[in-house]
């Protein structure tokens, strides 16, 4: 927890040996649901990153200048949802203006974030290991593409194996799980290259 | 009338309609903690307290949220009582508290929150909600709490603390870290749809053998 980590380093660290969904497990509901199909879930990973950059950066922002000043910690989980609720309001807009196209494939996406536990994750983390502005950038952006790395690896996997032979209980949710828990073994493995936390 | 349903709902969320294993909700903010069987305790009792009140309170108010705005005054509501229980906790069990982290915070974001009050306390009575919050909570907390058994006892070798393994035992190290959370999960769902399953075959055919014996 030494707040003086190169934000580069965390930005890896944050997708590779500490990643948000397999190692802390944030972010699942969606996770599940949404991985049956790699488009899909290609669209939700990339949202995921955009909003999380954004709101960790304009969460440290309302953070350290207006919270901490007016010591309104208490408050802090309140305004953090209104600022994701908020940011994931804007820039569905700004995407239907801007881009059709783009709102065609990431739009749809965007009001499932707003409950995803991820992004409030992201910025409890940020709060709690005290990160300064740029680390806060680097863990949010770092977070959200090892979410979307993550979904993309499960999407594949799940397409695969859907026509394999399961045991009738185990079907669906089930075979699911145990593939995210070989992922997250997977995962392990890449913990001794960066040595963060 | 008002005894049977409250049993209906009872059945409902601690079986038939578990929240983890069969609707797959609120897996997020706990899990990380299953390592440790009082943390999990403290975090689940977190989880149906907030469930419980935040239906209750919901459902009293149904009648006065305009429904284009009534995700942002869930969301709201449950935060108000997820801070209350962050104030709690740091007042009365600040080592706990701090080995919780993030996690507390994140109950806002458990989707049981949401899904109760959005499936169940919408369309009804409050006391009922309050009910329907409660067992969903408990529902949650007897998977949760099963599962971290089994984790702390051979991860650490210990239950809430205190050794119970022999000296001899080899700690099992993966029980420590996340994969064995999400096999564990898949266990307890391989369980649960086996079991139910089988009950369902099994009065089908005596519903079919009543039907023969006609």
């Amino acid at each position: 927890m030494t707040p003086l980590i190169n934000p580069v380093t965390l930005f890896f660290a944050s997708i590779f040996t500490s990643n948000i969904l397999l190692s802390n497990f944030l972010g699942m509901c969606s996770f599940i649901s949404i991985s049956k199909d790699w488009k899909s879930s290609f669209g939700l990973g990339m949202a995921v990153t955009v909003v999380m950059t954004i709101t960790t950066a304009i969460s440290w922002i309302i953070l350290y200048f207006i919270i901490t000043p007016l010591g309104l910690e208490y408050l802090s989980f309140i305004v953090f949802i209104v600022v994701i609720a908020a940011v994931v309001q804007i820039l569905e807009m700004v995407i239907d203006r801007a881009s059709p196209a783009l709102y065609m494939s990431l739009g749809i996406f965007l009001p499932l974030i707003t409950v995803n536990c991820a992004i409030l994750g992201a910025i409890l983390f940020m709060q709690i290991r005290s990160y300064g502005f740029m680390q806060s950038v680097a863990f949010g952006a770092g977070s959200g593409a090892g979410w979307w790395l993550a979904i993309m690896l499960l999407a594949a996997i799940r397409e695969r194996t859907e026509k394999n032979p399961v045991p009738a209980g185990l079907k669906g949710p089930g075979i699911t799980m145990i593939t995210i828990g070989f992922m997250a073994m997977a995962f392990i493995g890449f913990s001794g290259m960066i040595a963060v936390q | 009338m008002m005894k049977s349903k409250a049993y209906a709902v009872l059945k409902d969320n601690l079986w038939t309609n578990n929240p983890i294993f069969i609707q797959i909700l609120g897996i997020c903010s706990t899990l990380a903690v299953t390592n440790n069987l009082s943390n999990t305790m403290i975090m689940t009792l977190g989880v149906t307290f907030a469930t419980a009140l935040s239906s209750l309170t919901l459902s009293a108010m149904k009648g006065l949220i305009p429904r284009k705005v009534r995700m942002i005054i869930q969301v709201v509501v449950m935060s108000f009582y997820v801070i209350l229980l962050d104030i709690l906790l740091r007042a009365y069990l600040p080592d706990v508290s701090r080995q919780l982290g993030p996690y507390v915070g994140l109950i806002i974001t458990n989707c049981i929150l949401m899904g109760r009050a959005e499936a169940f306390a919408q369309a009804n009575k409050p006391l009922l909600s309050f009910w329907d919050g409660l067992t969903s909570g408990l529902g949650y907390m007897s998977v949760l709490m099963a599962i971290a058994v089994v984790r702390e006892l051979l991860g650490f070798g210990t239950l809430f603390g205190i050794r119970v393994m022999p000296e001899a035992f080899v700690t099992w190290t993966i029980m420590i870290m996340a994969p064995s959370a999400f096999f564990l999960v898949a266990m307890v769902m391989w369980w649960a749809k086996t079991l139910q399953a089988r009950r369902v075959a099994a009065a089908a055919t005596t519903v079919a053998s009543k039907e023969a014996k006609k």
